[in-house]
């Protein structure tokens, strides 16, 4: 079957995608910017089609907990929110990443703190990439910069979560989430009907039971476990690390960016090296796993990387982790649900070779 | 008429109980007395009876229950506190052929999970929710539950549940009556041989509406709790009796039209 | 006519000494030990055997599940 092409937004692009990836289940509630993504699949009704059941839960919550029951049973299941939800989130997200449960969560994030705003921003990547809930453990983290990668990273999640037993995170913003773009949608896949032996799907004389749980008494056990996970996400860092490079052969001066800031940078990037500056763009596709290793290489060559990001400075940590002092890093943001222009940004990537960038660290 | 000693009894042929082979030999964690254990125990007999342990997934609560895995032989998923009838949500609807029940305590029903409680019976799940009410939180170490008796004394009510500043205690089989999704709702105990074989004829109904896909099916049990109420267990039975039955009578709340 | 006799066996290093099963038995057959099990329970057993008429009410209360009750007719 030949791919099929649609202008779709953001959000419809991955509840479409999430279908023809042959999800098992979608477990939501409403909250803008995202309400497009239940709405689309309540009208598509899969349950008459591949007999995905979709569902408008009473809360995050319960949505979450949801993901979580269809999780431990093996099935594809995904949940999606904005911000103020995706907190309300955390618990279930953390107990799915204890019993190592696959699924997807699709943050399209807003501005916060709080309530915020119900404009796009990236004010949630602390949140994402470094655990959200409590104890430790990561999601694996995908950053979406077009419609169509919201659309092709979805069943490309559901392949990580399943590979790693591990919940990933596709981080998205109001920006992305909203936007019409052309998008080539993949065939319907068939759902699957494998039983994983892990999986609660009633106890046949043939195995033990299966029990999904991250409870764990006894304290040695519990860090084995611990260990275990450490383990499992230093695999993801060394094999699954995503990322994209523009015009960073001869870049004296590196933008870091993901998502729509990457997009905004590209042009910002064409600016400068109209005006002779030598810049170059790496835009992370997994945030987490980061790329560490390509940012510490490129700090060998560069004068310095500026992290642009819609939040106060939260990746630009990581750059800075990532080059270890090598080359100096800088941020400029904008927060409340504000878009940087790429003429803004131009204008601060000159103010930080200049090295007077009002933002300090 | 000829004398019978004990050992011509004990044979094979003569076996009148023995505990279910679906309940494991793990030893309880529950303190002597406990109605856990015999809600346990009845439900796996249930189980094994109906012949369900192949198509059965349990979601345990967060509470004294939250090791409930250890005990009974079949499929189960640990919640977070008051979020198991949710999950069962889930499993049933990707698994509708399953049987699937919630055990939760009142702490993790009544008060953390209460939305999660009426939306579930409110869409009308086709699962069974297994409800100990024992007017108090166990594994905490006896703080007061959203059922504790007006009075009552528990760590966090030391001088008796005061209703003016701690409210009343809910009735949940009674509200979640109320909801269309509720095909049969009773209260039901553990603390004699015949409440455990009602509990027992109960639970077999619930599994029959479950198969007939009924709605919700919502079993309280009125339960002890002897550590926390610092009693022994015989007298824990006795005061349930007296204060805890009047207020939550015993008995079907709704049953399904036939 | 015929009468039931009842026995039980009751595991008492599992059992926990709650006295459910003493309270509920309607011949007075059992009775807590004033020995010990290894937990330090006073394990529940049958003080008197000859009563016991196989109802299996102590079993059916008995929250451990370690009561097994056999019971015959005779006479």
């Amino acid at each position: 079957m030949e791919k099929e092409l649609r202008l779709m937004k953001g959000n419809e692009a991955i509840a479409e995608a999430a279908i023809r990836a042959g999800a098992d289940g979608y477990f939501g509630y409403p909250i803008t910017p995202q309400s497009e993504i239940l709405e689309y699949l309540m009208e598509a009704n899969p349950r008459e089609t591949t007999g995905m059941v979709v569902l408008q839960a009473e809360s995050e919550v319960a949505a979450i907990n949801m993901v979580y029951g269809g999780a431990g049973c093996g099935k594809k299941v995904m949940t999606s929110s904005s911000s103020p939800g995706i907190s309300l989130k955390q618990e279930g997200i953390t107990y799915i990443a204890g019993a190592e449960l696959p699924c997807l969560i699709v943050n399209v994030v807003r501005g916060g703190p709080g309530l915020g705003t119900i404009q796009p921003a990236q004010s949630d990547y602390f949140q994402a990439t470094k655990g959200g809930g409590h104890g430790d453990y990561h999601l694996i983290v995908l950053a979406p910069a077009s419609v169509q990668e919201m659309a092709d990273f979805v069943e490309m999640s559901f392949d990580l979560a399943f590979k790693y037993r591990n919940p990933v995170m596709i981080l998205s913003d109001g920006a992305i989430g909203q936007m019409m773009e052309k998008v080539y949608l993949k065939p319907q896949k068939k759902r699957s009907d494998e039983i994983l032996p892990w999986a609660t799907t009633g106890k046949p004389a043939t195995r033990e039971r299966n029990i999904i749980t991250s409870l764990d008494l006894d304290p040695e056990r519990q860090e084995k476990f611990n260990h275990k996970l450490i383990a499992k996400y230093r695999e993801i860092e060394e094999k699954e690390v995503l990322f994209e490079e523009f015009m960073t052969d001869d870049a004296e001066y590196l933008f870091v960016a993901y998502g729509t800031s990457a997009r905004i940078c590209q042009k910002a990037l064409q600016m400068a090296r109209h005006e002779g500056i030598k810049a170059g763009l790496l835009r992370p596709i997994t945030l987490f796993p980061y790329p560490k290793k390509r940012l510490n290489e490129l700090a060998d060559r560069v004068k310095g990387m500026l992290a642009v990001e819609m939040s106060a400075g939260q990746m630009v940590e990581d750059v800075m982790l990532s080059v270890n002092g090598k080359t100096r890093v800088s941020h400029y943001g904008r927060m409340g649900g504000m878009i940087p222009t790429p003429e803004e940004v131009l204008e601060n990537l000159k103010l930080f070779i200049k090295g007077q960038e009002k933002w300090q660290r | 008429m000829a004398e019978i000693n004990t050992n011509d009894i004990v044979r094979p042929e003569n076996l009148t109980y023995v505990k279910s082979k679906i309940l494991t030999d793990n030893v309880m964690h529950y303190c002597p007395g406990c109605g856990h254990s015999t809600a346990h125990r009845v439900l796996a007999e249930v189980i094994e009876e109906e012949d369900l342990q192949s198509r059965t997934v349990g979601i345990t609560p967060v509470g004294c229950s939250v090791l409930m895995y250890n005990y009974i032989d079949v499929d189960f998923q640990e919640a977070a506190h008051g979020r198991a009838p949710a999950l069962a949500t889930a499993v049933k609807r990707l698994m509708p052929e399953k049987f699937v029940f919630t055990y939760q305590g009142d702490g993790d029903l009544a008060a953390i999970g209460t939305a999660e409680t009426i939306h579930t019976c409110n869409r009308g799940e086709n699962i069974l929710i297994l409800f100990i009410n024992n007017g108090i939180y166990g594994m905490t170490g006896g703080q007061m539950a959203p059922t504790t008796l007006e009075g009552m004394k528990s760590s966090t009510s030391p001088y008796g549940r005061e209703v003016a500043t701690m409210g009343s205690p809910i009735k949940m089989a009674d509200i979640v009556a109320l909801l269309p999704g509720t095909c049969y709702v009773t209260r039901q105990s553990v603390n004699t041989a015949g409440g455990v074989r009602k509990l027992k004829r109960a639970l077999k109904k619930a599994v029959q509406y479950q198969n007939e896909k009924r709605g919700t099916c919502f079993i309280e049990v009125v339960s002890n709790c002897p550590s926390g109420w610092k009693m022994t267990p015989v007298e824990s039975n006795k005061w349930m009796e007296e204060n805890m039955f009047p207020f939550y009578p015993l008995g079907d709340i709704k049953v399904p039209a036939e | 006519m015929a009468k039931i006799k009842g026995a039980v066996v009751i595991d008492r290093e599992r059992c926990k000494g709650c006295e459910v099963c003493v309270v509920t038995c309607p011949t007075q057959t059992l009775a807590l030990a004033v020995e010990v099990n290894a937990k330090g329970y006073h394990y529940s057993y049958a003080a008197n055997p000859d009563a016991c008429i196989g109802c299996a009410n102590c079993a059916v209360v008995c929250p451990d599940g370690v009561i097994t009750v056999y019971k015959v007719k005779v006479g």
